[in-house]
């Protein structure tokens, strides 16, 4: 399968990119090229097979672990606000959000 | 005498350190000086002396008070993938110029714990996407041994600056190979630990399910000190941080009677059965890295070992399986970068979806928007299930190949890269042709392994070659061992890029 | 991940044998609930900010909660036990391991560009919620209900052509809970509502506070003539009071008849209600709203719960309201419907049953719990899930032991004991002893009733007296004229006789 011109756009709107139309035809080939390569996994049998999303899942079960409930962090406000690129009364500021 | 400081090794320094012969500022400010003379290899994206020498006299105190540990007073630089509060943090992009974290990562609290001291932050392809540090956002970074041809990637800063001695040791993050690789093109010594042994907390994500951190030193030695220092439990702030204690790797290797000069006489690697995957010794590489390894493995044969022929039949596909599921999670990882909260915002936009494109397009650089758009694509809707969840499917068959392998040996070895290091820009016209070098370092990462490179010698264009050392789950010791064994019996390790 | 398209209509299959709802215009109604519940944990979901509502602009956010680079997420054990309390409390499945997963979409009050949710294999699956609507027993099946994290706010009031983003909500251990589509009135789907609301205040998962939006409903309704095919639903957002949900509802339901009536057809969309127009709107949709990429969090292993887990906390939880609601029933005699009344939260609850055992009359104890402390506190409009505390330091349990011990010792009637109570509730006088209080009242209002029989007896001697022509009457056998003569009595006694005996004396006087 081949992406279209159409993909590339909806994939790079997916992604909040923003490519310049010979952009995307030069992107479009170099995925194309890269899914080529990609289709060699339909030649592996799968049937059965879990899906491992954690390496160490292949020793066995894996468990999350739980922290206890409590409540310690101290205001980081201005520390993590310091690379901001707009701030005001504390709140970042974006253009208008309309819902 | 000060003019050899940055010939010795970390074991060496610590020694001196220790003995008083020699303080911790001296040491900072030789280096630092050193980096100042070699910012042409452009390993370098940040140094401020300040800060330095303010940890080098704190370092000089805690050993006049006659606290002796391994690491004290020894200098170190980190990849500028770990975010660090006293230098700026850019993993090598755009998109994080002049971004200061408000905390430390969790190895870089670890290392300066442990009294070492930070030279300075790393360059490395953004966001650690590359095997040639061309990706990075500021400047390439040049192999010392050859300023026309890559150092490797993505910890190329790192590698670089180990190799031209401008750092004892540095960080590095390996997440299909950005340890192993650079390493093996400069010649120095690097080992990526099982995923989760050092933790991930404040590593800049690239791909969660294979990010791992580890040393670039010049020995296995020095890698095992700092090893020792970075790994261990991060139970409270990463959930994927193994709970497992941490051997002192080092002590284990000084017992073989180093004592961190590599004069001694190796000690016998008998029994020791090392593994030959046969899709690792195929046409993909080239003579004079395939010529490299086997000198090197008759040098492992020498000292004991023997050679088993294994078979990991998988060994192709772990290119696209990584390939789909790296810039999968890569593409949700880099999502928080939307110019909101911190990092780079265009100067000029429309509403807030405009704002978000605008910023992340002018703020990221081309092979991190292609692998967004790659990952993008593999988790949308209607393709999931065919990319990326029969790439994880296949990624657990690659997993179960290497325990299958381990029941014939201990420890499996081959070449890292394909090739010595390319020149620079012979690949830019074809990316995607560039992760087929990746080949022999995925596999490993995708089961989440540890594996490091061994200088093994020098191939085409008299370049360093490194030998590939794969381990099974938890054991770094034994990988760690057996390279210090070879080292005490090969000197590679100890060649020096010419005109440095 | 993987949405494999059913070949068969779920509906049709999910519905079969269940009752319908009344029909609007001939339309059948059929709505599904969709409630993010806040978690009462001290710290968030995923790290150890506090989750305290109300505190400056991202003054409760760490570097998790800001998505700084490198930050990673942990998982709050508070969260997972709030999830077991609320599947049990549901008899629903709880997930021996269940997975976290990444929705991935562009928003700012979301920090990561993705909220960590459960997707394919949520912790709790399946359960029941039943409830009363009017006398009918109704009862909705829950899908499923699923952890996640809530999202920061944007405020748009303060600023000209922008919006300002607080993070401090963000993180906050969210578990919403999905129904089926089983509700066919806006009746029935706040009858649920409120049920579901009363279950999680009452086991104290949630603080159910509404206003600041610790539980919030949305909405799926669609409409269908009976039998037809199932029609597109539109989804109200953010219903955030019980009143404006069936207003919404309603409106939304004739909304939907009237575009079909029109012969336009439905698109599915999410609404919201606005309170002032009583209308719904269709938010600006976005575009690639559809593909949320979701995929496995890799920074989160499995949720893994043991089942000793479930069985500890099984054991430590309080009785529930229907277990409760059982109890009153056979042990205290009470109606289904008084029973269901007293227990409309653990507050309400608990200090019945106290009021009922100081008293040793449930019954009648009840009845002053729903003729009177009810209204009451509804009145002073305390939210219905009042806490045991607030309720006991008024010490209502004691009075009300207090006035129904006064009534049955014929020190005062049930007329006067409501005096009593109206000015015992207001004047909560926390300090005196109830009993104490209770008769101070009676002095002062002089409410006790004539106990001295030979000074009630004089008085009746002249209402006879003065009434020859009605005794004449009663001899003559006319009831009307024996109650006028009690009246009389009762006038005269300032209504401080007991009826009872003022009627005992009369009969035997006139026997």
């Amino acid at each position: 399968m081949a992406l279209t011109p159409q993909d590339i756009m909806r994939v790079a709107n997916l992604a909040r990119l923003e490519l310049r139309p010979d952009e995307t035809e030069h992107t479009r080939s170099q995925l194309n090229g890269f899914f080529a390569l990609v289709e060699q996994m339909n030649a592996v049998n799968t049937e059965g097979v879990e899906p491992l999303a954690h390496p160490a899942a292949v020793l066995g079960q894996v468990a999350l672990r739980l922290r206890d409930d409590i409540a310690s962090e101290p205001n980081q406000r201005e520390a993590s606000q310091v690379s901001a690129p707009a701030v005001e009364r504390g709140l970042f500021l974006v253009p208008k959000v309309i819902e | 005498m000060s003019t050899d400081l940055h010939d010795l090794g970390v074991a060496q320094l610590a020694a001196k350190l220790a003995a008083r012969n020699v303080s911790s500022v001296e040491v900072t400010q030789h280096f630092l000086a050193r980096i100042e003379q070699n910012a042409g290899l452009g390993a370098f994206l940040a140094t401020d002396s300040a800060v330095s020498l303010a940890q080098a006299k704190a370092a000089d105190a805690r050993l006049a008070a006659g606290e002796r540990t391994p690491l004290l007073g020894v200098p170190l630089a980190h990849k500028d993938i770990f975010v660090t509060r006293d230098f700026p943090t850019t993993a090598g992009s755009r998109m994080l110029e002049n971004y200061r974290s408000p905390f430390d990562a969790t190895v870089v609290g670890k290392l300066a714990g442990a009294g070492m001291v930070t030279l300075g932050k790393l360059n490395c392809d953004e966001f650690a996407m590359g095997s040639g540090n061309e990706n990075s956002a500021y400047q390439p970074v040049l192999n010392p041994w050859d300023r026309t041809r890559i150092p490797g990637g993505s910890s190329g800063g790192s590698a670089a600056a180990v190799a031209a001695r401008l750092v004892p040791a540095a960080t590095g993050t390996d997440t299909g190979g950005s340890i192993r690789q650079p390493a093996s093109l400069t010649g120095i010594t690097g080992i990526k630990p099982t995923y989760g042994r050092c933790s991930r907390y404040g590593m800049v994500a690239f791909a969660s399910s294979l990010d791992q951190a580890g040393p670039m030193a010049r020995s296995a030695l020095d890698c095992a000190l700092l090893l020792s220092s970075m790994a261990g439990p991060d139970l409270d702030r990463d959930s994927t941080s193994l709970d497992l204690p941490v051997a002192d790797y080092a002590t284990d290797l000084i017992a073989a009677g180093a004592g961190g000069t590599g004069a001694t006489a190796p000690k016998s690697l008998k029994g020791l059965r090392i593994g030959l995957p046969t899709q690792f010794f195929g046409a993909g590489c080239s003579a004079d890295v395939l010529q490299a390894v086997r000198a090197a493995l008759a040098e492992f044969e020498k000292l004991g070992a023997t050679l088993v022929d294994v078979d990991l039949p998988l060994t192709e596909l772990s290119i696209p399986v990584y390939y789909v599921i790296a810039p999968a999670e890569a593409s949700s990882n880099l999502s928080r970068f939307d110019g909101v909260r911190y990092g780079h915002r265009a100067a000029s936009y429309g509403d807030l979806t405009d704002m978000y494109k605008k910023s992340r397009s002018e703020g990221f650089g081309d092979e991190v928007t292609r692998r967004i758009m790659i990952g993008t694509y593999v988790l949308s809707h209607g393709y999931y299930d065919a990319y990326y969840l029969k790439a994880q499917k296949i990624r657990r068959l690659i997993a179960e190949d290497f325990q299958k392998a381990f029941a014939q040996c201990d420890i499996i070895a081959g070449p890292v890269s394909p090739t010595v290091a390319w020149k620079i820009g012979e690949n830019a016209s074809d990316p995607v042709a560039s992760y087929l070098a990746d080949i022999y370092t995925l596999s490993s990462s995708l089961a989440g392994l540890p594996g490091m490179s061994v200088p093994a010698g020098f191939g085409a264009h008299n370049m360093p070659v490194g030998l590939q050392l794969i381990g099974n789950y938890f054991k770094e010791a034994q990988l760690l061992g057996a390279a210090h064994q070879f080292q005490l019996a090969t000197d590679w390790h100890l060649r020096q890029p010419p005109g440095l | 991940m993987s949405q494999t398209q059913p070949t068969v209509n779920p509906f049709a299959q999910m519905q079969a044998g269940r009752p319908t709802g009344p029909l609007v215009l001939g339309y059948e109604v059929i709505i599904g609930f969709e409630t993010h519940t806040q978690l009462t944990t001290q710290s968030k979901i995923f790290s150890r900010a506090s989750t305290a509502f109300g505190a400056e602009p991202n003054t409760q956010a760490s570097a998790v909660d800001f998505a700084l680079p490198g930050a990673l997420p942990v998982m709050n054990k508070g969260a997972v036990q709030r999830a077991i309390e609320f599947g049990l409390a549901v008899n629903a499945h709880i997930a021996e391991s269940s997975v976290f997963a990444r929705k991935n979409y562009f928003y700012p009050d979301l920090p990561k560009g993705y909220q960590i949710s459960q997707f394919e294999i949520p912790v709790v699956q399946g359960g029941t919620v039943e409830f009363f609507l009017g006398d009918e027993k109704k009862s909705v099946r829950l899908v499923r209900a699923h952890l996640e994290e809530d999202a920061g706010k944007s405020l748009h009031e303060d600023f000209v052509g922008m919006s300002g983003i607080d993070l401090n909500r963000a993180g906050t251990p969210l578990l919403e809970i999905v129904t089926e589509p089983d509700m066919r009135s806006s009746a029935e789907a706040v009858a649920y509502a409120k049920e579901l609301h009363k279950i999680v205040t009452w086991i104290g998962i949630c603080d159910g506070n509404m206003q600041e939006g610790s539980f919030r409903c949305d909405a799926n309704v669609s409409v269908r003539k009976p039998g037809a095919e199932l029609g597109t639903r539109r989804e109200i957002k953010n219903l955030n009071s019980f009143r404006f949900m069936q207003q919404a509802i309603d409106y939304e339901v004739r909304w939907q008849i009237e575009q079909i009536e029109d012969g336009k057809t439905i698109q599915q969309a999410t609404v919201l209600f606005d309170p002032d127009t009583g209308e719904t709107r269709a938010m600006r949709t976005k575009e690639d709203a559809a593909d949320y990429r979701y995929f496995p969090d890799p920074d989160l292993p499995p949720l893994v719960i043991s089942r000793e887990w479930v069985e500890e906390t099984r054991a430590a939880m309080k009785e529930l309201p229907r277990a409760m609601a059982a109890r009153f029933r056979s042990q205290h005699g009470l109606s289904e419907h008084d029973a269901a009344q007293l227990t409309c939260s653990w507050g309400i609850a608990a200090d019945y049953e106290d009021a009922a055992k100081l008293s040793s009359e449930p019954k009648l104890a009840a009845n002053w719990y729903i003729n009177a402390v009810l209204p009451a506190l509804n009145s002073s409009d305390a939210l219905p899930e009042i806490s045991v505390y607030e309720l006991t330091s008024t010490k209502a349990p004691a009075k009300i032991a207090a006035l129904i011990s006064r009534i049955s010792d014929n020190t005062i009637s049930n007329k006067a004991a409501r005096q009593v109570f109206e000015l015992l509730w207001s004047r909560n006088t926390v300090d005196a002893e109830p009993i104490a209080q209770v008769d101070a009242l009676i002095e002062q209002l002089g409410l006790k009733q004539m106990s001295d029989t030979s000074e009630l007896e004089k008085i009746i001697d002249d209402v006879l007296a003065a009434n020859a022509k009605n005794v004449e009457e009663v001899r003559a056998g006319n009831a009307k004229a024996m109650n006028a003569l009690v009246g009389q009595a009762m006038k005269a006694t300032k209504g401080k006789a007991n009826p009872a005996q003022v009627n005992e004396l009369l009969k035997k006087k006139l026997a």
